[in-house]
């Protein structure tokens, strides 16, 4: 009783509490959770057979299999540039390095739009390497390349900035442990370095494929929005809805939808992961003195 | 022949951490690397284990010139101060993997890597605790699983960094007398770093005192404690008391001290200091032999000794240390004037 007392005590009034709760609630409510539902409800507004014309329609299946394909380039290769990145700058000093830092951040600070247009500046007829790219047959601007370029750009910082951390946290000694061990590069990453990051570097790879698979303004400008050939799934839900559409766009949205919940079921497991083998981690570093502790009692 | 060490020089940027370091670790031996932190030891120690790499020099490992391999191929074990366990790998697991990451023509059976990580967590007194994770374990663990690991790939030479830097005293001491039980029975030679004068003097056949990437003086902890080679290395290993003052004519004068000293002969005075350590005094309440007087101000008592902090006749605080019964003897409170008589003192020439 005594320690109910001290707890109201202590913090707001009830009244305040519940107050703040609804607010915060109502508003997940009307912004995340009322979009979602209606997405969905529209989508099968005409019933399932509709729903399904929809998605099977081959426009739609181009334009899946162009995200899958996308994403499926871009995310192998953020892992392989952010597990590098991070290890150089997790692990060393060297000139340059806040600055390699700074850049990987570029893609957050950039507008997708710009993005898309710095590729089409760069690779499109009058741009800088396109004429010369084109007349050796390779076409990226409002092609495949073209979106998956702009894919990996917009995606880009999401596995470096998880891993860089850990890489930072973790230090050099264990590498070293396994170096004086006898152990080579490969070894060394497989089994030493890789599963002490390996929680954050799912983390980061779930992020980036929920960025790649649903980026629209970096490709929008990149894509030319050939249909069949050149939309992924957000384009062909924009010209669904374009063309008044709405059910088939909200059907083809769904899918976008799923992936999202699917994304944020994924990150809860990680995230509780991630704390885990950081509290670890973290405990390792204090329990470096535990008889200290046990004599100052 | 153990490991040789010649001209080694490393500079990191600016800053010269080793400045044309050799020594010799016999066969078998128990060296200590005592410095203060900065003084080059923990680089030293890495260089050998090729985790660094000198600006010049060379490293010969038991006669094989080790300098140009790299740390996989020198069969040095090393043991981290803060253990550098795998974090995410079992007790087992991390003794076993020296053995395991092993080409597979030199990697042991399965049932062979068992059984000899199973004999080295029982050296260390650890076999039931195999299957915990290192978060798990107490310090003093931590660092014999360290250990084990290192064993595990029978290095030729076992290196340890500051290995009981991260301890309490307790465990500290405890672990200390344990790894020379350990020494005693496997006799690998292992070259140890610490900044504890005592630690070093205790554990190791031969000691190294560095300061400011040199080694000032090496050889018995009987050598570098009774015969200090520099003015650095008597108060680096304890409390010293020093009196400035000069030689000449084969004596050194310091204030009230004089006493003889044969090796400077010249009548040209140089500026010198004599050092004493303080249980090297006589303390008396009548005046005796050097004439040299100071005030008693404050007594502390640890264990079988007493400490006796003086105000010198001179103007610097004098430290002694008496036996406790003697100190009783003497019946002498703070305020109370006292004369000592150095039994013993080392004169260097500035």
């Amino acid at each position: 009783m005594s320690n109910e007392l001290r707890t109201a005590r202590l913090t707001e009034p009830r009244m305040v509490r519940w107050a703040i709760t609804v607010v915060a609630l109502a508003f997940v409510a009307l912004f995340l959770v009322l979009p979602l539902v209606a997405v969905f409800a529209e989508a099968f507004a005409k019933g399932l057979d509709a729903y399904r014309t929809a998605i099977i329609e081959p426009d739609a299946v181009a334009a899946l299999e162009l995200t899958l394909l996308a994403a499926g380039v871009a995310v192998p290769l953020n892992v392989l540039f952010g597990v590098a990145a991070g290890w150089a700058i997790g692990k060393f000093q060297f000139r340059g390095r806040h600055l390699l830092l700074t850049l990987i951040d570029l893609p957050f600070a950039v507008s997708p739009v710009i993005a898309g247009l710095v590729f089409v500046l760069l690779f499109g007829r009058r741009g800088w390497l396109g004429p010369w790219m084109i007349d050796h047959g390779l076409q990226v601007v409002f092609a495949t390349p073209g979106i998956i370029l702009a894919t990996i750009f917009v995606s880009f910082p999401f596995v470096a900035r998880e891993v860089i951390p850990i890489m930072e946290a973790v230090g050099t000694e264990e590498e070293e442990a396994a170096r004086v061990l006898g152990a080579g590069g490969l070894q060394l990453f497989f089994r030493v370095t890789l599963p002490n990051i390996k929680w954050g570097l799912l983390y980061g790879v779930i992020l980036a494929n929920a960025r790649a698979m649903g980026e629209f303004g970096a490709v929008s400008v990149v894509s030319g929005h050939i249909r069949g050939l050149t939309n992924t799934l957000p384009l062909h839900v924009e010209i669904l809805y374009n063309e008044y559409n709405a059910q088939a766009a909200f059907a083809v949205a769904s899918l976008l939808g799923c992936l999202a919940i699917v994304t944020l079921i994924l990150k809860a497991i990680v995230e509780t992961r991630v704390e885990r083998s950081a509290r670890a981690a973290a405990h390792a570093a204090i329990e470096v003195r535990p008889w200290e502790s046990k004599s100052a009692v | 022949m153990g490991i040789e060490v010649r001209g080694l020089t490393k500079t990191f940027g600016s800053f010269v951490a080793l400045r044309d370091v050799s020594l010799n670790v016999a066969s078998g031996e128990l060296y200590a690397l005592l410095g203060p932190s900065g003084s080059g030891k923990t680089t030293l120690l890495r260089i050998i284990a090729g985790l660094e790499t000198a600006d010049s020099g060379s490293v010969i490992l038991e006669g094989e010139d080790a300098t140009e391999r790299n740390p996989r191929e020198r069969r040095v074990g090393f043991v981290f101060q803060h253990y550098a366990l795998f974090r995410h790998m079992s007790v087992f697991e991390n003794v076993a993997f020296g053995l395991r990451v092993r080409p597979r023509s030199r990697r042991p059976e399965d049932a062979e890597i068992k059984r000899r990580v199973k004999d080295l967590l029982e050296l260390v007194q650890l076999d039931f605790m195999a299957d915990r994770r290192p978060s798990e374990l107490s310090g003093g663990q931590r660092q014999r699983v360290a250990l084990a690991r290192a064993l595990a790939v029978e290095p030729k030479v076992l290196l340890l960094d500051e290995p009981f830097g991260a301890l309490d005293a307790r465990v500290r001491q405890e672990l200390r007398r344990w790894l020379r039980r350990l020494h005693d029975d496997i006799h690998l030679t292992s070259v140890f770093v610490t900044h504890d004068q005592e630690e070093a003097l205790e554990l190791a056949d031969r000691v190294a005192v560095m300061n400011h990437g040199v080694i000032e003086q090496d050889g018995t902890p009987d050598d570098v404690v009774e015969r200090p080679a520099t003015p650095f290395v008597i108060s680096f290993l304890g409390t010293v008391n020093i009196f400035h003052g000069r030689v000449e004519d084969g004596r050194g004068i310091f204030g009230p001290l004089d006493v003889e000293y044969p090796v400077h002969g010249d009548s040209q005075p140089r500026t010198a200091a004599a050092y004493t350590r303080p249980h090297e005094f006589d303390v008396s309440r009548t005046e005796t032999g050097s004439g040299l007087w100071a005030v008693l101000e404050n007594v502390t008592a640890s264990g079988a000794m007493v400490r006796l902090e003086l105000a010198g006749a001179h103007g610097g605080l004098l430290h002694a240390e008496l036996g406790r019964d003697q100190f009783e003897r003497l019946g002498v409170k703070p305020g109370d004037r006292l004369y000592v008589t150095p039994r013993k003192v080392r004169v260097f020439v500035e």
